[in-house]
């Protein structure tokens, strides 16, 4: 039979600041020494005290205000009691009922078009120790604690259970790094376990049935597999209904080589996590006049700023996604339109989603944006050639250039002259007895050749549009 | 001289330090020898910094005597402990010493920081004896819970000095220094003095940073002072209050400077005049002994024929103040407690089987009973299905406690007069065996902590040749005042024949060595 | 109120994982019984339109800039641990049932 899939997420995603949530401990770089980043309140050590990182709460304002979440006029944070090695105190520093941000959303496109999720709360919480797992040479088994994350500021966020399949679970994820990327908040970097997705997920029969027995998916660690993770875990449980089986409660991981979820935990009894308010944090009020300063400092958010190019702009639709889905793409183009106000838009999106975005990919610093702007400029002029453009542009990313300084210093302006490249075309052809019998013999490729070789004796100057029409002109004679 | 200077407060050893008089140095040989001598049979301590106490002694003698060359001026501008030796309650955290907490489960640990008030005392020139000894983790009425040994009362040395704080109070009535620290949850600095005879105040909530003091429960532990002087506690208050921007329940009020010249004699003594008291009749609860009620009774005529008003008033929460407190202080303490694991630091049975066994164990054997039966309440307290009957609802008739108090506050009453114990101190293993009895002996005290109020302890007399301690209860940040009353108390009372009478098993501390 | 019976009393030293012996979860059952009798004559206050209070003397919060200061160094972060192995603090295994909340 058919079943509706009811997916919830949550996403723990590490806030970018310099500092822990509750001390003043440096955030570890990669590649930091173990137990290099700790002091005796993210240790845990008897007598230490929490005192709260004004920027992640900024920042978490800053999020709920751009998911359209309503923030408390006050709030508080509660601890969270439970053993585990990796939770120095016993208790980990969270929100329960008074989260920095309830009730937002987020717009979702897919394939199968534009929807929303609604997002239940998002609150700030600290970050565990690290766990390594070591086995000793007599074979007992050990964990290895590394304290630095300790007390790292999480922001959680979960949904309401909104979706109904994975491709709209890897879009939501998808589109709140990318918000929180363009916002500040976050790095949000996957690869280096910045965001953690996990996702609750459920089958029913109908969609006016109630909802069925939850499986928690975790370990998924790129957006291909949430997508695949929960594909998988909905249809898992489909044979198993359909078999007439039932579904176990249980936290199963995402398996990335056999692309299947396996058993982490079965489901023990329930955790009574016993929150109260944490006696050590005074409630903190939030001033309406604090959190408009917040509002008032956010950035175009992605939708608008897609929106706009799409409508101001004439982009396509594809074009302004793959701008705005790199806030450092989105920031370049920016800058650039704001130095050449009068550059086309179109060929500067193509310049920035092109050229730009292979070598920042690559880890390559950002140019100029307004040595950048002149750069396009001068293609869109035709003043030079786009050879000689990707010449100029994979040179400006290591080495300051002023662009125009250096089209008339090194003479790279572009040939269009019919007379000087007619010149070069007529030592061409004299040159190459072989490819003119090729052409009489019906082959085209030929022209092309030639163009080749003209641009090369014209140093890469020539217009190479123009130098293929004065060579068939010239054949044909 | 060694006697003379073992008796001396803080403000004499000041300027004593000042004038030439003597020196540090003489003063810590003093007190380092009548601890050699006696502390086997009072049992005060933990830990002594002898090594390195003497040389700081030289340092500030150094400084006075580089002073002195200076002139009058130099010599006041000094810091205001220099070379004062005081004892701090094992858990407070100073850097390089053990802290114990009183407790097994931290035997061995080395504090790699010092806690906000170590630094204060250390900036206000203070010298650090050494650590004192404490109920387990602050939690009992009698000292009887630390796990390393008994701290006999130096008024009868078969009797408790009260707790939890009772190395620091028996320390200083013992004369093994003029002024140490304690902490305060429920009653631990005030109730100790009050069975020691001498005065201990526990500030305002918020007035001294909580930041490196082990804690309890959070919300009502507070740290203060034990002296032999309302002077002198004002003094030690001086140099530990003050907002902490490590401790976000600290508060940003200015401390007063008014503590470091408190009136004096007469000038304290007329101060009084005028004055409105409040006197709770609820205070005076069944089972209080007659002597006590009788000694509180006479402090109060007292302060009445030195011109104070006196009014009986009510504060009807107070017969619900115990059980809302065991609720509260268990709870916040069953999460407080939860990093004693075994694993960074402290008394580890980890190793053996699984880590469950390994937190099982640890837990297990490193608590004292008294803290296992308080982590028992707590967790029950906050466990699922029960959190609304009881943590809830203790946090709601805390509402009501802190109503009651303000009440008398808005009526214009200085502070509040009580006694600070119903009782005098008792023999040792009297009240181990039934809880609710013993949980009792802070009745007087514990209200004050739910409301987050000062209040101190002042000798008022005794009752059968033990110490009598009248409370007085404020106005949150009123310790200036509190502690300008108790010094006004102090002069009404200067030539009464009880004020005459020294700690009687004093003389024996020293024989049973 | 109704009296914690030995497998509550049980259950909640497993949460608190307090490791007892049979005879210290007798005594604790007795105490903790004797000790709920008080606790539940708050239940005759009247508290329905009293809000709670986890501070009574509650302050600003003050919020700290997010500036770093230096932290400890490995020896005195880890100079107190019963267990190393290099500069990790060391436990023996993390069994797979155990809860990481």
């Amino acid at each position: 039979m058919s079943w509706e899939a009811v997916i919830g997420i949550e996403i723990h995603v590490q806030l970018r600041t310099a500092t822990k949530m509750f001390c003043p401990c440096a955030i570890p770089a990669e590649g930091d020494a173990p137990n290099t980043r700790t002091c005796p309140t993210c240790l845990g050590l008897p007598g230490a005290l929490p005192v709260p990182n004004r920027t992640a709460i900024e920042k978490v304002l800053a999020v709920g205000a751009a998911i359209g979440a309503k923030s408390p006029a006050t709030t508080r944070w509660d601890r969270k009691n439970y053993f585990y090695p990796d939770l120095p105190k016993g208790y980990q520093i969270s929100q329960l009922d008074l989260p920095l941000a309830e009730h937002g959303s987020i717009a979702v496109t897919t394939s199968a078009g534009s929807g929303s999720v609604r997002i239940r709360r998002a609150h700030l919480e600290e970050d565990t120790a690290r766990l390594r797992h070591e086995k000793g040479a007599d074979g007992t088994r050990a964990s290895l604690i590394d304290y630095n994350r300790s007390g790292v500021a999480l922001l959680e966020i979960v949904t309401e259970p909104d979706i109904r399949d994975g491709e709209t679970a890897r879009r939501y994820a998808e589109e709140l790094r990318l918000l929180l990327r363009t916002i500040g908040a976050a790095d949000a970097e996957m690869e280096n376990g910045q965001l953690r997705v996990e996702a609750n997920i459920s089958l029913r029969p109908s969609s006016d049935a109630p909802f069925g027995t939850r499986v928690e998916v975790k370990n998924m660690n790129s957006f291909r597999s949430v997508e695949r993770a929960i594909a998988y875990e909905a249809s898992r449980q489909a044979e198993v209904l359909d078999a007439g089986g039932t579904i176990t409660q249980e936290t199963r991981g995402w398996d990335e080589g056999s692309e299947t979820t396996y058993t982490m935990r079965a489901k023990e009894d329930s955790h009574d996590y016993r929150y109260f308010p944490e006696p050590d944090l005074p409630p903190l009020d939030i001033d309406p006049a604090w959190l408009a300063a917040i509002v008032a400092g956010l950035p175009e958010l992605p939708g608008t700023r897609r929106a706009r190019y799409v409508s101001e702009l004439g982009l396509t639709e594809y074009d302004a996604s793959v701008l705005v889905a790199e806030p450092r793409a989105a920031a370049l183009f920016e800058a650039a339109r704001a130095a050449q106000k009068e550059l086309d838009a179109k060929l500067l999106a193509n310049w920035v989603s092109g050229e730009y975005l292979r070598v920042a990919k690559e880890g390559a610093a950002d140019p100029d944006p307004d040595q950048f702007a002149a750069l396009v400029a001068a293609v869109a002029s035709k003043e030079i050639n786009g050879t000689t453009a990707k010449a100029l542009f994979a040179e400006m990313i290591t080495t300051p250039l002023n662009i125009r300084e250096v089209i008339v210093s090194r003479g790279l302006g572009q040939i269009s002259d019919t007379g000087a490249l007619e010149k070069i075309i007529a030592d061409v052809i004299a040159a190459n007895p072989q490819a003119i019998a090729d052409w009489k013999a019906g082959k085209q490729q030929a022209v092309s050749f030639l163009v080749g070789q003209a641009m090369k004796a014209s140093k890469g100057r020539g217009d190479a549009a123009l130098l293929g029409e004065l060579i068939r002109a010239a054949l044909d004679r | 001289m060694s006697a003379e200077l073992r008796r001396a407060t803080a403000a004499q050893l000041r300027a004593g330090f000042g004038s030439g008089a003597f020196t540090s140095l003489e003063v810590v040989d003093a007190l380092l020898g009548a601890i050699a001598q006696e502390d086997a049979a009072l049992g005060a301590w933990l830990h002594l910094r002898t090594g390195e106490v003497r040389g700081e002694a030289q340092r500030a003698d150094d400084a006075y005597a580089a002073a002195r060359a200076s002139g009058a001026e130099a010599v006041r501008a000094l810091a205001p402990l220099l070379g004062v030796p005081i004892a701090l309650k094992d858990l407070v955290n100073m850097v390089g010493t053990p802290t114990t907490a009183g407790s097994k489960i931290l035997e061995g640990y080395i504090s790699p920081y010092d806690a906000t008030i170590t630094t204060k005392l250390k900036a206000a020139g203070a010298l650090i004896l050494g650590k004192t000894n404490m109920d387990e983790f602050a939690m009992g009425s009698s000292t009887e819970f630390s796990a390393y040994r008994r701290t006999v009362n130096p008024w009868d040395r078969e009797r408790v000095p009260g707790g939890s704080s009772g190395g620091s109070a028996s320390a200083v009535a013992a004369l093994h220094a003029p002024l140490s620290i304690g902490s305060d949850t429920g009653g631990s600095i005030r109730q100790p003095a009050s069975l020691t005879g001498i005065t201990g105040l526990k500030p305002t909530y918020g007035r001294v940073s909580r930041y490196g003091i082990v804690a309890f429960a959070s919300s009502l532990d507070q740290i203060g002072p034990f002296a032999r002087s309302a002077q002198d506690a004002a003094l030690m208050l001086h140099a530990i209050a003050g907002s902490d921007p490590r401790d976000a329940t600290s508060s940003a009020l200015p401390v007063d400077a008014a503590l470091l010249t408190l009136p004096q004699g007469d000038q304290a003594a007329s101060a009084i005049k005028g004055k409105r008291f409040a006197l709770p009749k609820e205070y005076f609860v069944a089972g209080m002994e007659p002597g006590v009620e009788a000694a509180v009774r006479a402090a109060v005529a007292a302060l009445q024929s030195a011109g104070a008003v006196i009014d009986e008033v009510s504060l009807p929460t107070t017969e619900h103040a115990l059980a809302t407190y065991y609720i509260v202080a268990p709870a916040e303490a069953s999460a407080n407690l939860a990093r004693y694991d075994g694993i960074r630091y402290g008394a580890s049975k980890h190793g053996g089987g699984d880590l469950l066994d390994g937190y099982l164990a640890t837990r297990g054997r490193g608590f004292g009973p008294e803290v296992r039966r308080r982590i028992m309440l707590g967790t029950y307290a906050l466990s699922a299905g029960f959190y609304d009957a009881y943590y809830l609802k203790a946090q709601k008739v805390r509402t009501l406690i802190a109503r009651d108090f303000d009440r008398i506050w808005s009526a214009g009453y200085d502070a509040i007069v009580a006694p600070a114990s119903p009782s005098v101190a008792w023999k040792f293993g009297a009240k181990m065996s039934d809880p609710v009895a013993m949980y009792l002996a802070d009745a007087c005290t514990i209200p004050t902590n739910m409301a987050g109020l000062p209040g101190l302890s002042t000798p008022c007399g005794l009752s059968e040749g033990l110490p009598v301690g009248l409370q007085l209860i404020g106005a949150p940040w009123s310790e200036t005042g509190l502690l300008s009353i108790a010094a006004g108390y102090e002069a009404l009372t200067a030539d009464a024949p009880w004020r005459a009478q020294e700690p009687t098993d004093l003389a024996a501390l020293g024989g049973a060595a | 109120m109704s009296k914690l019976t030995r497998a509550e009393v049980e259950k909640v030293a497993a949460l608190a994982r307090l490791g007892l012996t049979s005879e210290e979860v007798e005594a604790l059952q007795g105490d903790l019984n004797l000790i709920l009798e008080q606790w539940a004559r708050l239940a005759e206050v009247d508290t329905s339109s009293v809000p709670a209070s986890a501070q009574t003397i509650v302050q600003v919060m003050p919020l700290r800039d997010d500036t770093p200061s230096p932290s400890l160094s490995v020896d005195a972060a880890l100079q107190n641990a019963p267990a190393r192995s290099g500069d990790f603090v060391r436990v023996q295994a993390i069994l797979s049932e155990e809860a990481d909340g």
